[in-house]
């Protein structure tokens, strides 16, 4: 390009830089006609990705001859900063922007302070616009595994909105240094050996490999990661746009993850239901109500619901675990051959029947059946707390001032935790009510243990009902 | 029992993962592997590689190493009651898929949790030792975040913040009346005796490293916490009471707000109906005032109803405008930073960009519109050159005029 030696006034000037990002071409070129005080309107810029729509756009290529008394051009640091983002940008306009912009620098030196003056505005806008698709490259590039001779090479396939790829290259390369990979995109190719970097022509995604193994793993953890019980759509959307979805293996799943997810979160509400009502205002009721509860997999096994019973304003109250097979058959607590092991030993201790009042932490018996057998099973933690709303009802009602739990299940029901029984007995515990609560072993335990080591657990337990006898002669 | 394949590990171990609301993957320091025979970089930013439908970034593999837990806490889904399945992965195999999710740009690295098998103590070798082949064997450059188990012997979590960026401690519950009740096996001093000691250990490295350059790095992301929303009676001036004496004692890089979400076998101790998700977006709005925009804790409170809690309508720094109107209006070509960060609508950008615009001329209403969102929602509150509210701002109406239209409430899905 030769400079026009006898300059019309108006002559147009048409520049074409080497590439859409050619920042150091559009520099010289600005910095030319900036002193050849060529104004803005003068000018059309092209790249080879900007041709100008404008048939009869004039000028012919050359660039002007700086006038003889010509200022040197003039730039903030501002500007060059931001000018390098913006040029990146796709929209053909850029270039005349930043000619504009910088025209207008040389009479206002502090123009781009001025961050409400439209200009500086938009070239903000673009460097921002430019930003973002530099880091969603980054974050939604998705490499895929080529096995070859050579050994492994990662090849990704993406379509950036704007000229980013060469700027973005410096990235990838310091993150995957060892490794051999290659970005594919409609405007150029990165290829990485672990030495060097190679540019390449435009490519399409035939090119790149259409799965790898790794991805249903990946895809496994995007679909368990996901909460359904607060879905956010727009959030989701606003910083993943469906553009991109195309080329990220997981985005496939994302319809059926929203449409699953309401039904997801009323079966976790629905398993969870637990609105009992009012509490019963007298024992009679809460027998009539657990019969109807089947707020449970127990309560809807069709036996018989187990109501406790004894004397309404007693001192004491002993809780068991469930009825069994005996107790579901009477539809009395403590009838089987537990309840009469436990009535022996409380006539031992001195703990008269009319003191005590007998319940259950589960109200209905849980077993298998095993022929005409029914074998007792222990209730899970979540059948215990589902059923304590009753226990506490019937506590409310009877107001003990001390309570006896019969095993860990009771004590579970009462405490609200699990605890070692071994541990935590022969000590009192303060209730919320400021009734006092001591635990011991279950009488059946006692059936169950081998003949030699169960005289010591009787001794155990014995004494343990001497102590609640004393306590609630105290009391 | 069969054993489970990877797959199948992977998505129970991620399940029971997801209820840490925390996948900050910035904040440390810079490093690439440029030059190292190993993978992975870290430029400050951090990268947020997919987005659920929930809105939470996925930015690091977050996985449990096993989900067996000895603790029965009621509002985790993995307590000990649970009729959950359980699963566990080897180190290796948590090596291994870190590896390979990273080589394929999925991930920028690990969050690391785990429920507690054998001893607390175990459990936090088990998982230094994930992090140790990841850095040592493979010199994995990228990003490891390691939940640390409070109960845990001392000098493994020391251990655990030479290998991870960054270190967290869960004080799970607002209240201490909440922690007794609901993670009974948990104790509040000994999670705050842990995050002090973190402190102590972030702070003497950071000393270290200014006198001597080879010093071991600890924890350079330092160390952030969570707190469950809505599942005890706390109100939102009490979090946030909580919250700036946490950033105080601690030196908290972030403090993650949960709102509590139904859990599948959720325990009968907690309460069905979740807290409006709304409820957790003003208290991270609330946190940003503190932060950001040099609220004090007493002045994010006073925002607050007489209930203790922030308005669901509005943003907590338009409650606070609405309640001081006294400071208001503020002129834009004058008043000081501080004041023009109080302004409802005027973000810590816009204001950068107001106070470097105004140092050319006198700026107008229509100046402030193009670097704000809506002018219209501001204007009560600003005076320009152009522009003064004269009766506006004493209108006994102006909260509707500035609160977002009503759009009924929020959706609740099974009212």
């Amino acid at each position: 390009m030769t400079p026009s030696r006898d300059l019309p006034l108006a002559e147009a000037f048409r520049i074409s830089l080497a590439a859409p990002d050619d920042f150091d071409g559009w520099r010289d070129a600005a910095r030319r006609m900036i002193c050849a005080d060529v104004s803005p309107d003068r000018v059309t810029w092209e790249s080879p990705a900007d041709q100008s729509a404008d048939l009869f756009s004039r000028g012919n290529g050359r660039l002007p001859s700086p006038l003889v008394d010509a200022p040197q051009p003039r730039a903030s640091r501002d500007f060059l900063q931001l000018a390098q983002s913006v040029i990146l940008h796709s929209d053909t306009e850029r270039f005349s922007l930043l000619y504009r912009t910088l025209w207008r620098l040389q009479s206002l030196p502090r123009l781009m302070e001025d961050k409400a003056d439209s200009d500086v505005r938009r070239m903000e806008d673009f460097a921002r616009q430019v930003r973002r698709d530099i880091h969603k490259m980054r974050a939604f590039v998705r490499f895929r595994i080529l096995e070859s001779g050579t050994g492994e090479h990662y090849v990704a396939w993406f379509e950036p909105e704007h000229h980013i790829l060469r700027a973005n290259a410096g990235f990838f390369t310091r993150r995957f240094t060892a490794m051999r990979w290659s970005i594919l995109t409609p405007r150029g190719t990165l290829h990485w050996d672990g030495e060097a970097l190679q540019e390449g022509p435009p490519a399409t995604r035939a090119d790149a490999p259409s799965g790898d193994p790794v991805e249903a793993l990946w895809r496994g953890y995007f679909a368990s990661i996901f909460n359904p019980a607060r879905l956010k759509v727009g959030a989701m959307l606003k910083e993943m746009p469906r553009k991109y979805w195309k080329n990220m293996p997981e985005a496939a799943l994302i319809p059926d993850l929203i449409a699953g997810a309401q039904a997801r979160e009323a079966q976790m509400v629905k398993a969870g239901e637990q609105s009992f009502g009012e509490r019963p205002p007298n024992l009679d009721a809460i027998g009539a109500a657990i019969q109807a509860c089947r707020r449970c997999e127990i309560g809807c096994n069709g036996t018989r619901a187990v109501m406790g019973e004894g004397p309404v304003a007693g001192p004491l109250m002993i809780v068991g675990e469930q009825p069994g097979d005996t107790e579901e058959a009477q539809g009395r607590p403590f009838v089987g051959p537990a309840g009469q092991l436990l009535r022996t030993h409380l006539e031992t201790a001195g703990i008269a029947d009319n003191q005590a009042y007998v319940t259950n932490a589960v109200k209905h018996f849980k077993f298998v059946a095993q022929g005409k057998r029914r074998l007792h099973q222990t209730p899970t933690a979540r059948e215990i707390d589902m059923c304590r709303w009753w226990l506490e009802s019937e506590r409310m009602l009877v107001q003990p001032r001390l309570v006896l739990a019969l095993g860990a299940s009771a004590a579970r029901s009462l405490l609200g935790k699990t605890v070692s029984v071994q541990k935590v007995r022969g000590q009192p515990h303060v209730l919320d009510d400021g009734s006092e609560l001591w635990i011991t072993t279950h009488p059946s335990y006692l059936l169950r243990l081998p003949e030699q080591s169960r005289a010591a657990e009787e001794v155990k337990f014995a004494n343990d009902l001497r102590t609640v006898a004393t306590r609630l002669s105290e009391l | 029992m069969q054993q489970l394949s990877v797959l199948e590990r992977l998505e129970i171990l991620a399940d029971a993962a997801k209820y840490d609301a925390s996948c900050a993957s910035s904040g440390t320091t810079k490093r690439n592997s440029t030059g190292g025979k190993g993978i992975g970089s870290t430029e400050g930013m951090g990268i947020c590689h997919a987005y659920a439908p929930d809105g939470r970034c996925i930015s690091l593999l977050k996985i449990l190493l096993t989900n067996h837990c000895v603790f029965d806490c009621h509002y985790c889904v993995n307590r000990k009651s649970s009729n959950t399945r359980r699963a566990r992965f080897s180190p290796q195999e948590v090596v291994d898929l870190t590896l390979s999710f990273y080589r394929r740009n999925y991930i920028e690295g690990l969050f690391l949790s785990s429920g507690i098998v054998k001893s607390s103590s175990h459990t936090m070798e088990q998982m230094i030792e994930v992090a140790r082949i990841l850095r040592e064997e493979h010199d994995f450059r990228g990003y490891i975040h390691l939940k640390t188990i409070p109960e845990a012997d001392p000098g493994l979590v020391a251990q655990a913040g030479l290998h991870a960026d960054r270190v967290s401690i869960n004080v799970e519950l607002p209240t201490v009346a909440g922690l007794t009740r609901l993670a009974p096996d948990k104790s509040a001093p000994q999670i705050e005796g842990a995050m002090g000691s973190l402190k102590d250990a972030i702070v003497e490295a950071k000393d270290a490293r200014k006198r001597f350059r080879h010093a071991p790095k600890f924890a350079p992301g330092g160390q952030s916490t969570q707190m469950i929303v809505g599942a005890d009676a706390a109100t939102d001036a009490d979090i946030v009471g909580r919250a700036s004496t946490l950033y105080d004692r601690f030196s908290l890089r972030r403090v993650y707000y949960s709102a509590f979400s139904p859990i599948p076998d959720a325990s009968a101790v907690l309460p069905l109906k979740r807290p409006p998700l709304m409820r957790e977006h003003r208290l991270y709005q609330s946190d940003w005032l503190m932060r950001f925009y040099g609220y004090a804790p007493h002045e994010v409170q006073q925002a607050a109803g007489s209930d203790g809690m922030l308005p669901l309508d509005i943003d907590p720094k338009l409650a606070w405008a609405l309640r001081f109107r006294g400071d208001f209006p503020v002129d834009v070509n004058r008043a000081p930073r501080e004041k023009l960060l109080r302004v409802p609508g005027l973000g810590v950008n816009a204001v950068n960009a107001l106070i470097a615009a105004r140092r050319q001329r006198r700026l107008h209403l229509a100046d402030v519109g193009k670097l704000t969102v809506s002018i219209a929602k501001m204007r009560p509150f600003i005076v320009t050159e152009d522009w003064r509210p004269v009766l506006l701002a004493d209108r006994a109406d102006l909260r509707s005029l500035v609160a977002p239209a009503a759009r009924g409430e929020q959706l609740e899905l099974f009212a």
